[in-house]
């Protein structure tokens, strides 16, 4: 079972080729308003988030996901389920 | 007080910023005189139409319009009331028969539209607890029908066979599933690899329905679809379509085999709560659809056409959606908004009219020129739209 700060360091490397402002990465940041990022590269994203963690994040879920804090939360109760 | 059309600013600055330019209003475009399937009167000029989905040129079709005047006289103009209640006359069932004749299926149901189609058949399939997976690039109907039903929403990324099958194999075994896919996806008109995704979906406990909107009458050897073409239409679901594309009128429709489609009828509420087609839309739909089961010589003119307009364009220079034909939409990518409406309305000068696409309905933020063919369309003319491309082009410094 990961712990948060384990999937949280993997989600930050994720994040890593699309955070193309090098925008510092906290709990709070958020990716519309911070990252700047359009629908496309939320798409990518999420694909990728999915296939590292082996979990589907539909997109009900993703309208309730704004920022990397609460992408963990969901990726840490999706992985218990 | 807030001004609750005030989260359109954006847009309407954009418009304001775009029009300021001096180039005319791409989205308000009025055919004052519409000639036949392939020519109209825009502006005054004489223009020829190669952005409309009249793909297999029926809306001027003899036999189909004298149906129409036929059934406007004896049935009057409108049905005033729900499928369900009084407006259920002869020609919807005939429609609904012709639609079973021409796919070979047992059940089909007629909606007012094909968006309604769509938001109908998804929203009622996939409720609560069940899970609908599509395409990222799918159509905004599609997108809606899942929005007006309780379903979970899964999407993957365009036509990627292997990227559906990952999320259909996480997914809980016992949830119902469907998985929403399209023939011909409209903006870059490129055909989905179906035989693969259907096979998926079949292996992955899946239900599928199909939109073959931009593919019916024209793909596959009798029309009925990419699924056709593709051999895999018997273990297809539900096909979505439409009449106001190859058909030449307006409507939607569902088709499938499954035993208890029939039931759909009365839980549908895009389909009971809004009034039925005009008798005289039924049996211009019904004739149309019957002439297209046997409209092989068109299909095949269709196709020579849009292999020409692909291979000129290409050779003239410009960056196409597609890396050859694959259906009657040939899309030109554009740099960006600005150029696109110049570039659209250069060809419009020279008596063109194609579409003007631009985000959202395009994927990847792209800005296209959307070309559709029509099996009027002669090879002649063909000729004429690649000179007017060319000279357009070389107008705005696209190529």
């Amino acid at each position: 079972m990961a712990t948060r700060e384990e999937i949280m360091a993997k989600v930050e490397a994720l994040i890593g080729p699309f955070n193309n402002k090098g925008v510092e990465l906290k709990d709070a940041t958020t990716f519309a308003s911070d990252l700047e990022w359009d629908s496309l590269t939320v798409m990518d994203f999420v694909a990728a988030v999915e296939d590292e963690f082996d979990i589907i994040i539909t997109m009900n879920m993703q309208a309730e996901i704004e920022t990397i804090g609460q992408l963990a939360d969901a990726v840490a109760k999706l992985m218990d389920n | 007080m807030t001004d609750l059309l005030s989260k359109f600013d954006p847009l309407i600055q954009e418009r304001e910023t775009l029009l300021a330019t001096g180039v005319k209003d791409p989205f308000s475009l009025v055919m004052e005189e519409v000639k036949s399937p392939t020519v109209a009167v825009c502006n005054g000029k004489e223009t020829i139409l190669l952005g409309t989905y009249n793909y297999m040129g029926m809306t001027f079709d003899d036999d189909v319009r004298e149906a129409g005047l036929t059934a406007l006289k004896e049935f009057g103009s409108g049905t005033t009331g729900s499928r369900v209640l009084n407006g259920t006359y002869s020609p919807h069932r005939d429609c609904e028969e012709a639609l079973k004749e021409f796919y070979g299926m047992d059940h089909a149901m007629v909606f007012s539209t094909g968006y309604q189609a769509n938001l109908g058949i998804i929203s009622t399939l996939a409720g609560k607890g069940d899970y609908v997976i599509l395409d990222i690039d799918s159509h905004a109907s599609i997108y809606d029908g899942c929005a007006m039903g309780n379903a979970e929403i899964v999407a993957f990324r365009h036509n990627d066979v292997e990227a559906l099958e990952k999320r259909l194999k996480r997914l809980p075994e016992e949830a119902g599933k469907l998985v929403v896919l399209e023939g011909v996806y409209s903006m870059l008109g490129d055909v989905a690899p179906l035989k693969e995704m259907i096979r998926v979906c079949k292996e992955n406990g899946a239900m599928t329905l199909v939109d073959e909107a931009h593919s019916m009458g024209f793909i596959g050897d009798n029309g009925r679809g990419v699924s056709e073409a593709q051999g895999v239409i018997d273990d297809v679901d539900f096909i979505i379509g439409t009449f106001s594309k190859s058909v030449g009128t307006v409507g939607g429709f569902c088709v499938s085999n499954h035993p208890k489609f029939e039931i759909m009828r009365l839980v549908c509420r895009p389909y009971v709560f809004t009034a039925s087609l005009p008798p005289s839309v039924m049996a211009t739909a019904s004739t149309s659809i019957r002439k297209l089961m046997h409209s092989g010589n068109k299909r095949a003119h269709l196709w020579e056409n849009s292999k020409k307009l692909h291979k000129g364009l290409r050779d003239l220079g410009f960056e196409l959606g597609t890396p050859e034909a694959q259906s009657a939409i040939i899309a030109v990518i554009m740099p960006d908004l600005e150029r696109g409406a110049m570039m659209w309305q250069a060809l419009l000068a020279e008596g063109l009219y194609v579409n003007l696409a631009r985000p959202p309905a395009t994927p990847a933020n792209m800005t296209l020129l959307r070309c559709s063919l029509c099996a009027e369309h002669t090879s002649e003319q063909v000729d004429q739209i690649l000179g007017m491309f060319e000279a357009a082009g070389k107008a705005v410094g696209a190529i």
